[in-house]
């Protein structure tokens, strides 16, 4: 059992990541991931709601109407993450002013839905909790990996430090700004999935 | 209310009744191969379901107004405190511990502005949306006093590429030129229009001219155009919009604050 567990927290971290396996979660992906600090704080921000939503739904499986149950699990993301919005403006307004218009975002992540649909409905709430906070690690870290190439290349800084040297900028270095743009993202997120194959060649598609 | 079921676990005949039949009529079964079939919740029909979504949203709703209504008040001091920083920050104050004792003993006073350009205390509250004050009239002027030199502190707003900015501007006692500025963003683009927030982009601002004695003249220009010149104040890179956004921002309010900025240099 524990094993069990520990696989269902494991897995989605890399073995079966969201978003460069399942492919969700793309279009976030793209969005907050210029900078790491917004990429960080979606990313927890993200792995806190899958878990709480999960939770709920697990709770509910068994009540919820079959033919309903979409509009259940939006209902329930939504509460929650109106619910935290509202927390955070009022215990930590610096967050809630970073996070603006991700937590909006949140409510539209197919990760949550796809979880919820795929996971949630079917087993415990134990074993929820841990698929939900597996899958928003696993979220994040594509996330942090994303945005800790593209702030380097793009800005030369990380976390807003200036980390390449003014020495390297008076011998012609210049930041590339493709890297800001989201296709940029796209392409990294593309660069993942390639290293992410080349080690588990049964996910390759013929 | 429907009896009891009974299912023969041998071939899966369901008997209705108390209790489980003596012998299965299919397969002769005695009655300890019967199990009691366990009633599932039928959640499929249309009653529960309708029944169902009503309670969902009611209870879902009762939560959101308690908890927005339970947290209405520290949110409201978070704001007040949030804008009082932003408005600190226009000033070129960025370091601050207690904001509140800070803002209290560098504002001298929120005015208003009279049609003519003179000011009057603002006796109202203390306000936190300048978007609906500007639109309804009411122009704002924060008077501070930084290292003994009198500052006014005019707030703006405008829209960017995907939604609201805002910022505000400080400027010499004559009005001539920039002392500081502040903006932020709602939903700009990050490490594009979104480094509008940024103190780099911000101190661009400093020193330039406002008006030429009749116009206003600061204006926001693609970056690396602005040179040397007086009153124009490079964008960001690849964000024009964003850039053009805060250009026609500043011309549109300033513009309203034309009289009190002129008749403040004419002194």
């Amino acid at each position: 059992m524990a094993n069990k567990n520990k696989e269902i927290l494991g897995q989605p971290i890399w073995g079966n990541n969201p978003v460069v396996v399942q492919i969700l979660g793309i279009c976030s992906a793209l969005a907050v991931t210029a900078q790491l600090k917004p990429a960080i704080v979606m990313g927890l921000s993200v792995t806190v709601i899958v878990a709480l939503s999960n939770v709920v739904i697990s709770l509910l499986r068994k009540t919820i109407p079959n033919r309903i149950r979409i509009i259940v699990q939006l209902v329930v993301v939504a509460a929650l993450v109106t619910i935290v919005s509202e927390i955070l403006k009022a215990f930590a307004y610096d967050v809630s002013v970073q996070l603006s218009v991700y937590i909006g975002l949140i409510i539209t992540n197919c990760i949550l839905m796809g979880r919820l649909e795929a996971f949630a409905m079917q087993n415990g709430p134990k074993e929820s909790l841990l698929d939900g906070i597996g899958n928003g690690l696993g979220y994040a870290a594509i996330l942090i990996a994303v945005a800790f190439v593209r702030e380097l290349l793009g800005s030369g800084t990380l976390f807003g430090f200036q980390v390449i040297p003014q020495w390297c900028y008076d011998h012609g270095y210049m930041n590339n700004g493709m890297m800001l743009m989201s296709p940029m993202a796209l392409i990294l997120v593309g660069c993942i999935i390639w290293i992410h194959r080349a080690q588990f060649k049964d996910l390759q598609e013929k | 209310m429907a009896a009891k079921e009974f299912k023969c676990t041998v071939c899966g005949y369901v008997h209705k009744g108390d209790k489980a039949p003596d012998v299965c009529p299919l397969c002769q079964a005695p009655a300890s191969k019967f199990e009691p079939v366990k009633k599932e919740l039928n959640t499929n029909g249309n009653v529960y379901t309708v029944v169902y979504a009503a309670v969902m949203v009611i209870i879902v709703a009762f939560l959101l107004v308690f908890v927005s209504d339970s947290l209405k008040e520290r949110q409201q001091v978070n704001v007040i405190q949030d804008t009082y920083k932003q408005i600190l920050y226009s000033l070129n104050i960025r370091e601050i511990g207690d904001v509140s004792a800070t803002y209290n003993s560098t504002i001298e006073g929120d005015y208003l502005l009279n049609s003519n350009g003179s000011l009057k205390k603002n006796d109202g509250e203390f306000c936190t949306s300048y978007k609906t004050e500007f639109k309804n009239g009411r122009l704002h002027v924060f008077k501070a006093v930084v290292n003994g030199e009198t500052k006014y502190v005019i707030p703006v707003n405008g829209l960017g590429l995907w939604g609201d900015i805002w910022g505000y501007v400080a400027l010499n006692e004559d009005c001539k030129t920039v002392y500081g500025t502040y903006f932020s963003h709602a939903s700009e683009t990050p490490g594009l229009g979104g480094e509008l927030a940024q103190q780099y982009v911000q101190e661009r601002f400093i020193g330039k001219k406002v008006h030429d004695g009749s116009d206003i003249t600061l204006t926001v220009v693609k970056f690396g155009q602005a040179k040397n010149d007086e009153s124009k104040v490079d964008g960001m890179t690849g964000a024009t919009i964003t850039s053009n956004g805060v250009n026609s921002m500043l011309r549109t309010v300033l513009e309203a604050y034309k009289p009190f900025i002129l008749s403040n240099s004419n002194k």
